[in-house]
């Protein structure tokens, strides 16, 4: 039979698979056929891992003539962010400077995915090294919205986003900074998770700034979201922020309903001048659908946010030029062939293989850390984002979860605001205080304007992700949101 | 606080990026319209307020001092720009 993989789910592909309608040999072959046919469109990825698909496949096929119990993910088509490390594909964080770099060991993330039965299919396009909310960024082009090809998917993993939506992948994984996973989540109108910090191992992901990155997946459904997140949230001995907490069943409580939920609306984030007023209007909606289904709704002022940008634009940078100094030309990525010395090496291969974006990071973060400077910027922010996490401790002891739109707006045109850093920043506004704070947040599709996806930020204290799913169980079935952008439609 | 062209010549040394003459003109104003933003961070009174590194409450992890296996020799070079007897290759320094 026929396998159109943008209408199989996690659970209908272990049934199909159990069932044996189909095998995962033809769910491997189904996402790349499906490749084929739209990604000189999308361009989601930046390479394919057929042969690593195939032994995954195999593996699960076994599984199946022996009649054995399959892994939760068994046979799911799943693309990772080309950040993350996996053996057998090549990890150039879309940058010209890792073009030709091969992974000589596996992000745990990924592992954990791959051992819990997906197969992975490919690398996913980014914002250099993270740098963007579009995916313009990338040394490799644009990444293409499915909704609308002139439009971004949102960024930095709209690779990630891109590939679910369009029906390439059924699950992904992102990282997020600062919105990198739950923007292009809204933009592509896929459920996109940034848990608690420290839930998911970061390593193995090419580290942008270590305090406030964290992987996460992007799935269709919330349900997905749940059954990938209790794959990925591990204990894991490498990486020292690692959270053991024990395993925890996501999916367990989705469906308990949001009667006595408290709901907090972020009301100065809400009333922010740069925010769609229609934008706005469907997370209102969304709200009221959860009143109806009996949370208590209230609003909340979270006033500290508003130097959430600023703060975020002193951390961020600081972090990344630090991590971005090991990127030097000798043991790894670019050279230049005619060095005079070694600070010559350093200096011209370093510009040659970093992008605009980069430059401005390492730029902005090595002059924020440089003598003189430190206590005026990053010691600032450092206080700024104690102030913020206050203000999330005072709205969560009266409210269960917060609410907000995850982006301001909805996708916008390829080129519209490239060569405006600052208006581009602006893109993060809602996801980046989540990142200071460190708290769990997932963005679920409520509903469309002019015929492009809205996310609702949905934000809880630490480790709280089983209640912020619950919530957005409840919005997503609501919302009546049918995700099926119009590239998905044509060729269906 | 603006950054002047002589600055960003001096943090890209830090950073060691060799940029061309006619980027460090473009990245100052890049910069300076970022750090206009920035600036009104610099500007808060926060005396007294204790910065926060890591938003989740972290300690020292420390393992049993026990070899492990690690990344093989080869494979630590397979992605060397330049390798000789096993080992990295790098220029002279200084000169």
């Amino acid at each position: 039979m026929a396998i159109d993989l943008t209408t199989l789910s996690v659970r209908s592909i272990r049934e199909g698979l159990t069932s044996r309608d189909f095998s995962a040999a033809e769910l491997a072959d189904a996402a790349f056929e499906r490749i084929e046919k739209v990604d000189t469109q999308v361009h989601a990825f930046n390479s394919l891992s057929r042969d690593l698909a195939t032994t995954a496949a195999a593996r699960i096929d076994a599984l199946v003539a022996e009649g054995a119990e399959l892994p939760p993910l068994a046979g799911v088509p799943t693309a990772f962010k080309d950040n993350m490390n996996l053996v057998g594909t090549r990890t150039t964080c879309s940058s010209k400077i890792l073009e030709s770099y091969e992974s000589v060991y596996d992000c745990t993330a990924v592992r954990l995915m791959i051992d819990a039965g997906a197969l992975p299919i490919g690398k996913c396009n980014m914002d250099e090294f993270a740098f963007g909310s579009s995916t313009e960024n990338s040394a490799f082009g644009p990444t293409h919205n499915p909704w609308d090809l002139e439009r971004v998917p949102g960024g930095s993993s709209g690779g990630s986003a891109a590939a679910v939506a369009a029906g390439e992948a059924v699950l992904s994984l992102g990282s997020d900074t600062g919105g990198s996973i739950r923007q292009p989540g809204a933009l592509t109108g896929t459920v996109a998770m940034k848990p608690t910090y420290g839930r998911v191992s970061r390593y193995g992901v090419v580290a942008f700034a270590s305090s406030l990155d964290q992987i996460g997946p992007f799935s269709k459904t919330v349900e997905e979201c749940a059954e990938a997140m209790n794959v990925i949230c591990a204990h894991d001995v490498m990486d020292a922020t690692s959270v053991d907490r024990g395993a925890e069943d996501f999916t367990a409580h989705l469906r308990d309903g949001v009667k006595g939920l408290r709901v907090g609306i972020v009301r100065d984030l809400l009333d922010l001048e740069g925010c769609d007023p229609k934008v706005r209007e469907r997370v209102l909606e969304s709200v009221e659908s959860l009143a109806n289904l009996g949370a208590e709704v209230g609003e909340v002022n979270l006033p500290s946010t508003q130097y959430g940008l600023p703060a975020y634009y002193i951390i961020g940078p600081a972090e990344a030029s630090s991590n971005l100094a090991r990127f030097d030309g000798i043991r790894y990525g670019h050279r230049v062939k005619d060095a005079e010395d070694v600070i010559d090496l350093y200096m011209r291969s370093r510009a040659e293989g970093f992008g605009p974006e980069s430059i401005r990071r390492i730029m902005l973060g090595t002059y924020a850390l440089s003598a003189g400077y430190y206590d005026a910027y990053y010691g600032q922010a450092q206080k700024v984002r104690t102030l913020i996490i206050r203000d999330f401790e005072r709205a969560f002891a009266d409210f269960d979860v917060l609410v907000t739109p995850t982006s301001p707006t909805t996708a916008f045109k390829i080129g519209e605001k490239a060569a405006d850093p600052v208006a581009m920043y602006l893109s993060d506004v809602y996801t980046i205080p989540v990142n200071l704070a460190g708290i769990p947040a997932v963005s679920v599709p409520c509903g469309t304007v002019d015929g492009l996806p809205v996310g609702l930020q949905i934000m809880g204290t630490h480790f709280s992700e089983a209640t912020v799913l619950r919530a957005g169980h409840a919005v997503e079935a609501a919302s009546g949101f049918v995700p099926v952008p119009p590239l998905v439609a044509t060729l269906s | 606080m603006a950054i002047s062209e002589e600055q960003v010549r001096h943090v890209a040394m830090l950073a060691r990026l060799g940029l061309a003459d006619d980027q460090f003109a473009a990245l100052g104003v890049e910069l300076n319209d970022i750090l206009v933003q920035i600036d009104r961070i610099s500007a808060l009174d926060l005396t007294g307020v204790e910065p926060t590194a890591h938003a989740v409450a972290v300690t020292n992890v420390t393992r049993a001092d026990v070899v492990r296996p690690c990344l093989s020799h080869e494979d630590a070079l397979l992605n060397a720009p330049e390798q000789q007897d096993g080992a990295f290759l790098i220029p002279t320094f200084g000169s």
